[in-house]
Order: structure tokens, then sequence, then C-alpha cells
């Protein structure tokens, strides 16, 4: 061997059955650290790896769906407690206007009240005092009369005399 | 070395010669040669990659780069392969480590390139072609030959189409080796007779080989990597034929 040959040693066929030989044996081992324990071994982290992530990305999610839950439980909770606020205030402006529409009624009552008594204390008044016109009159008349007629004319004849003229 | 062994310095052959790591002897079919030592190295290599990441949750660098290269891998198998994958993804993660390794190992001065030999990338394909048929006609009976004959093919061209079909089908294995075992052994090539231009131009231009060199390397680097990936992704869709004759 210590001659170079001419040619290409790749044509040499003394060397292919060690090249096959070894070939053989370096492949066989290879193949079979390969299967027997290269894929469990690096296979099964990749797969513990892919797991590991799958895992804590729907444990994320999950825990993102309560965190929306929580937040929509939360609004609904508000919104329900805003109609409640709503419902009392309005509640409580109907029973004041209620109370007030009362308060007024009864005050009005008793205004009209007072007012029909004071328009018939007036009414009493003013006839009292058309009656006492009347009797003025009267006397006045009379004295008229007797003044310038000389005639002494009665009370009643006096008062019978406006009454009439009055008419 | 080439220098020495009749003064010529531009020598990209010999880098492949396969000489026994102990002793001088002829090549007994178990002689321990340069070329049993890489695939050892190669082996070694992807295995200890594996072994030796950790399997973190959080994965470490080591676990990242050992992690990447079987999703990388699994990834593939399971775009061609589908619900299959599982089944052959040991034997594609094998092929596709072993070849990856041999090939960049090989990028490193003075080491052996397992592939750069046509008798093992011809070895691998056959064992992938041989695999295929096999499992196609287990898994279809004699269906299988229904691959040769594509549907929808006018009844006048048939005998033709049948017949490129049949050829294609059978330069699968030589199609799928030589384009390894030519990307490998053409690149090492390139690069030697590069080296040998650096030493004769010496330190006055030899700088431009050198540089041409550093290039060249890079692009070596994809091309190992690029080539692993081939033979893997051809192998995933040899397989895949077996499985799905309707093509």
């Amino acid at each position: 061997m210590a001659e170079p040959k001419v040619g290409m040693p790749q044509l040499d066929p003394t060397a292919w059955p060690t090249q096959l030989f070894w070939l053989a044996v370096t492949f066989v081992a290879l193949y079979i650290v390969i299967s027997r324990i290269v894929i469990p071994r690096t296979g099964g982290a990749i797969a513990k790896r892919k797991s590991t992530i799958d895992g804590n990305l729907a444990a994320a999610q999950q825990l993102k769906e309560r965190a929306d839950k929580a937040v929509a439980a939360y609004e609904a909770q508000l919104a329900e407690a805003r109609q409640r606020a709503d419902g009392i205030a309005k509640e409580n402006y109907a029973t004041l206007a209620a109370e007030i529409t009362e308060v007024r009624g009864k005050l009005d009552r008793s205004l009209i009240a007072m007012i029909g008594d004071a328009e018939k204390r007036v009414g009493a008044a003013k006839a009292r005092a058309l009656a006492d016109v009347n009797a003025v009159a009267a006397e006045i008349a009379a004295n008229i009369v007797s003044e310038l007629v000389g005639i002494a004319v009665s009370a009643g004849d006096a008062a019978a005399a406006v009454a009439k003229a009055a008419k | 070395m080439a220098a020495e062994s009749g003064g010529k310095i531009i020598d990209p052959i010999s880098q492949f010669l396969i000489k026994p790591v102990f002793g001088d002897g002829p090549l007994g079919t178990f002689t321990f040669t340069n070329s049993s030592l890489s695939a050892v190295i190669a082996v070694s290599l992807a295995v200890a990659l594996f072994l030796l990441a950790p399997t973190q949750l959080i994965p470490t660098r080591l676990q990242s780069a050992a992690e990447s290269l079987y999703e990388f891998v699994y990834n593939m198998t399971h775009e061609v392969l589908h619900d299959n994958a599982r089944r052959y993804f040991p034997f594609v993660l094998t092929l596709f480590s072993f070849i990856l390794f041999s090939n960049v190992l090989g990028l490193i001065p003075y080491a052996f390139t397992v592939t750069s030999h046509y008798v093992v990338t011809l070895a691998l394909a056959l064992t992938v072609f041989v695999g295929a048929t096999i499992i196609g006609f287990i898994r279809n009976g004699f269906g299988y030959l229904k691959l040769f004959v594509p549907s929808g093919v006018p009844g006048i061209l048939l005998p033709l189409v049948v017949v490129i079909e049949i050829v294609s089908y059978f330069i699968r294995p030589m199609s799928l080796s030589i384009r390894l075992f030519a990307n490998m052994m053409a690149g090492h090539m390139m690069l030697q007779v590069m080296a040998g231009f650096v030493i004769m131009l010496g330190l006055a231009a030899g700088w431009l080989p050198l540089a041409a060199m550093v290039g060249l390397m890079g692009l070596e680097v994809l091309v190992a990597a690029l080539q692993a990936y081939v033979f893997a992704l051809l192998t995933c869709m040899y397989l895949n034929d077996a499985m799905h004759v309707d093509h």
C-alpha cells in the first residue's frame, strides 16, 4: 500500500470489503443507539417541553377566562346596584311627590275653607253695611224732607221710600 | 506528503487512499483503516452530541444543538411521510447524522472523508433503494408495479412512459450515491489543488489561492450539510413512493 496506485483509490476493489464491513458496523451501531436511546431521550425531552408549554398555555387561558368571568360578574353587579339605586330614588321621589300633593291638597282645602269663611263674613258685613246704608239713607231722606218741606216723615215711610228708590 | 511521492505538489487523489491504521499489511475484510477510524469518530461524535446533551425543560446550548438536529430531521420526515414518519424516523435520523458527521468531519485537514468513496455511498443508497422496494411490495403487493404506469397518460405514449419510469426508478440508487460521493470528492480535490497552488506560489502570490480556499471551505461546509439533507430527503420521498403508489 506504500506505493500510490494510479487512478482513483475509489476504484480499488481490494478496499471495498473493509469499507463495507466498517460502514455496516458503524451505521448499525448508530442506528441502535438512535432508535433505542436517542429517540426516547431527546424526543421525550422535546415532547415534555411541548406538553409543559401547552399545559401552561391552557392554564393561562383558564385563568384568563376566570378573570373575564369575574369582570363580567362585577359589571353585572354594578349594573344591578345602579338599577336598584335608580329604583330607590324613583320610589322616594314618588313618595315625596305623593306626600307633597297630599299636603298641598290639605292646605288647599283649608285655604278654600278659610276663603269661604272670609267671603261669608265679608258678605255678612256687606249685607249689614248695605242695611245700614238703607237706614242711614232713610234717616237722611226723612231729615231732608223735614228740612225742605217741613213734613215729618215717619221712619217706616222713609225706609219704604228708600227701598223703593233703590230698586 | 504528496510532494514526497515523485516531487509532485499537486496530488489531489492520494487523500482518498485507504490505508490500515495499524501496520502496513494488505486490506482484509476486517482491517481497521483510516476510513473505519473516520466512520467510528463520526458516529461517536453523533452519539456524543445526543447523549451528552441534557434533557432539561429549558435547554442548554448543547441540548439546543442536539434538539435542532433531531427536530430538523423529524420535521423533514414528517413533511414527506406524514403518518408513517414515526416508523422510518430512526432510520432517516441515523442516515442524516451519519452522512452529516462524516461530511463535516472530512473537512478537517488530514481527516478522511468516509462519504467520498463510491462504494460507501452506493451501499447506503442501495440499502434505501432495496428497502423501499421491499416495503413497496409488502405494502401494495403487485400493485406496487402501478408506480411505473402513471394515470392519465394517452395509450400511445404509455409504453414509452413505462420504460422511462422503470429506468428512472432503477437509476435512483445511482443518482443518490453518485450525487453524494461526487460532491464530496470534487470538493476535497478542489481544496487539495488550491492548497497545492498556495505552496507553489509561496509568499509572493500564495495568498490569492489561500483566500479562494477560505471561500471554498465555507462552500464545502454548506455542501456537506446540504448533501446530507438531500440524501435524507430523497430517502423519505422514495419511502413515500413505497407507501403511496398513486403519484
